[in-house]
């Protein structure tokens, strides 16, 4: 078997999420003896992913690959996939993968398994992805060729193996009709509240209701001198600044304790906070996906809770 | 100007899941189908750039005969005219086969834009739009929290969302499919006139054996299952009085967060 293992960068350095599923793909390797290629577009981490225990990392030297354009992209990976004739393309289910990866799984007619949390070596191998929000997983078996993604925090880049491998640069002929022309990048939120540091969050969801409890949980976040998070329905309605948003378009937190308020669990929040020491989620739904990953799951109504709690505080 | 939304039915967020024996499809029956939450900020974007730029919205669904009503509540909101293909013998766990069934159906008409939610609340792969964009060589966009029909109607300006708090502004060339990201605008209710015109709506309608598309889809689903929990968790009920004196003591002398 051949894995190509596709690293994203920016700015210099490699995406966490592509390092990985690099490991992800050392773990096949493992199980089955399968070569380990690595694609990257940045000279500096391909020097850096020369010193893990790969076969060969794969260097495209073209200026059109240095900031990300979906359709440069997606030739240049045509390209070496042809030549190299991988059976697994592996990715991080990062921004930029569920951008451009999907097409390129049309234009290869290759099957692209996305936002995979877990590879299972039986008979054969087989992927597992969490469906319908993660309340229930399928597990998936590729007929022959194809893609895989996965999802951040499913492997920790830290358990790389290291050794050392060549380099090998090569420059693609890009030369095609561009129908995107990207602008540059930019932040909005003037807020910029920053709760990568913080020791307790309290975090408010849809079951809030409305912008008025918002002021409810707040009361109790100061009780607990806590910062306040929110689920991304919460910043959509307005309730909070877009900068308070916790999950996969937001901030990832790993406090000492995450106070989950009427949260359901959606999986794009669960992954910004699952890394949370002990997690208390509050629901009156028995069936939240928060519960699955709670230290404490209070099954109750929060408007009954809250002000009891505040006052005992 | 032509737009397409691409619609699912799915099952609403707080249906119970439960799997038949096959372990493969879930039981029917006690599931209450709704659209697809992000699909009808997409259907609303369309509704909106209809109303700025002169333009016919088809809304367009692949499913059971069920699915139909995704078509009627988006025709009630102001659609123009819907498109059914029903599933029947089309393999509607692959998102390739998906794509393939519906470029097939949309390649009988010219569409400038093509709209559809980010990503389904079931099934999840976020790739049908894109796909579909490869097999009708159109741009695409993904996680877009904006548009503007440009240049004399040939381009589109959409507002991307990236990363970590980052946006970014980005031209495409029309025809596009743009995967359109919750909580990019306020979606409609329909009204009482709107649903009385459903009825005199046109929706086109098309089967397996009307689109010529290949079997393999390259991956087969082994299960589905319920994932095993990977933490031991402490359930904790009752009146509020109870609830609320647990979790002092939790808070006071298990996690020590307050004294």
């Amino acid at each position: 078997m051949k894995i190509l293992c596709f690293i994203q960068t920016l700015d210099g350095k490699a995406n966490n999420n592509s390092l990985e599923s690099l490991f992800a793909a050392q773990e096949i390797s493992k199980n089955n003896n399968a070569e380990v290629h690595a694609v990257v577009f940045n000279k500096d981490v391909a020097t850096k992913l020369s010193s893990y225990k790969l076969n060969s990392v794969i260097y495209i030297n073209n200026s059109e690959l240095e900031t990300y354009n979906p359709e440069y992209y997606l030739k240049s990976l045509e390209l070496i996939n042809n030549e190299l004739n991988p059976d697994l393309l592996i990715f991080g289910h990062s921004y930029e993968t569920r951008d451009w990866v999907p097409r390129l799984s049309a234009r290869l007619d290759k099957a692209f398994v996305s936002d995979c949390v877990n590879v299972q070596f039986e008979s054969d191998l087989h992927f597992i992805r969490p469906i319908y929000q993660a309340k229930l997983n399928e597990k998936i078996k590729l007929n022959n060729q194809g893609i895989v993604s996965f999802q951040a925090g499913s492997y920790s880049y830290e358990n790389i193996i290291e050794g050392s491998c060549s380099i090998e640069e090569k420059s693609l002929d890009l030369q095609i009709d561009l129908t995107v022309r990207p602008g540059e990048r930019f932040k909005e939120s003037a807020e910029g509240v920053d709760l990568s540091n913080a020791e307790v969050i309290v975090s408010i969801g849809r079951g809030v209701g409305k912008i008025e409890n918002v002021e409810l949980v707040k009361s109790l976040a100061e009780k607990l001198n806590a910062q306040i998070g929110a689920s991304r329905p919460v910043v959509d309605a307005g309730w909070l600044d877009h900068s308070y948003q916790i999950g996969s378009s937001g901030q990832t937190v790993s406090p000492k304790l995450y106070l989950a308020v009427g949260i359901s669990g959606a999986i794009q929040h669960l992954v910004g906070m699952k890394g949370a020491k002990n997690i208390i989620a509050i629901n009156k739904d028995p069936n939240a996906p928060i519960f699955e990953i709670s230290d404490y799951a209070v099954l109750g109504d929060i408007f009954e809770i809250l002000p009891k709690l505040i006052e005992e505080l | 100007m032509k737009i397409c939304v691409l619609i699912k039915q799915v099952a609403s967020e707080d249906s119970p899941l439960l799997l038949n024996e096959d372990k493969l499809t879930l039981k029917t029956d006690s599931i209450n189908f709704v659209s697809n939450e992000p699909d009808t900020y997409a259907l609303e974007e369309a509704l909106q750039l209809k109303e700025k730029n002169d333009a016919t919205v088809t809304v367009c669904t692949l499913g059971p005969e069920s699915s139909r009503q995704v078509l009627k509540d988006a025709l009630a909101k102001g659609a123009d005219n819907g498109i059914f293909i029903s599933d029947d013998g089309i393999d509607t766990s692959s998102p390739l086969s998906i794509a393939k069934t519906i470029s097939a159906a949309l390649s009988n008409d010219t569409y400038d834009l093509i709209l559809s939610g980010l990503q389904s609340n079931d099934i999840g792969f976020s790739q049908v739009g894109l796909l579909v964009a490869e097999y009708l060589n159109t741009s695409h966009a993904s996680l877009v929290m904006g548009t503007e029909i440009i240049n004399d109607k040939s381009d589109i300006k959409v507002k991307l969302e990236l990363e970590n708090g980052w946006f970014q502004w980005s031209e495409l060339s029309l025809p596009s499919s743009l995967t359109i990201q919750s909580g990019i605008n306020s979606p409609r209710y329909a009204t009482l006139k709107g649903i009385m015109s459903v009825k005199n709506k046109e929706v086109k309608e098309y089967t397996k054996n009307d689109l010529a598309i290949s079997e393999d889809n390259g991956y087969s689903v082994v299960e589905k299952f319920t994932p095993l929990k990977s933490k031991e968790t402490t359930t904790i009920q009752g009146s509020a009085d109870e609830i609320s004196n647990q979790l002092v003591d939790v808070l006071k002398n298990k996690l020590r967060i307050v004294s």
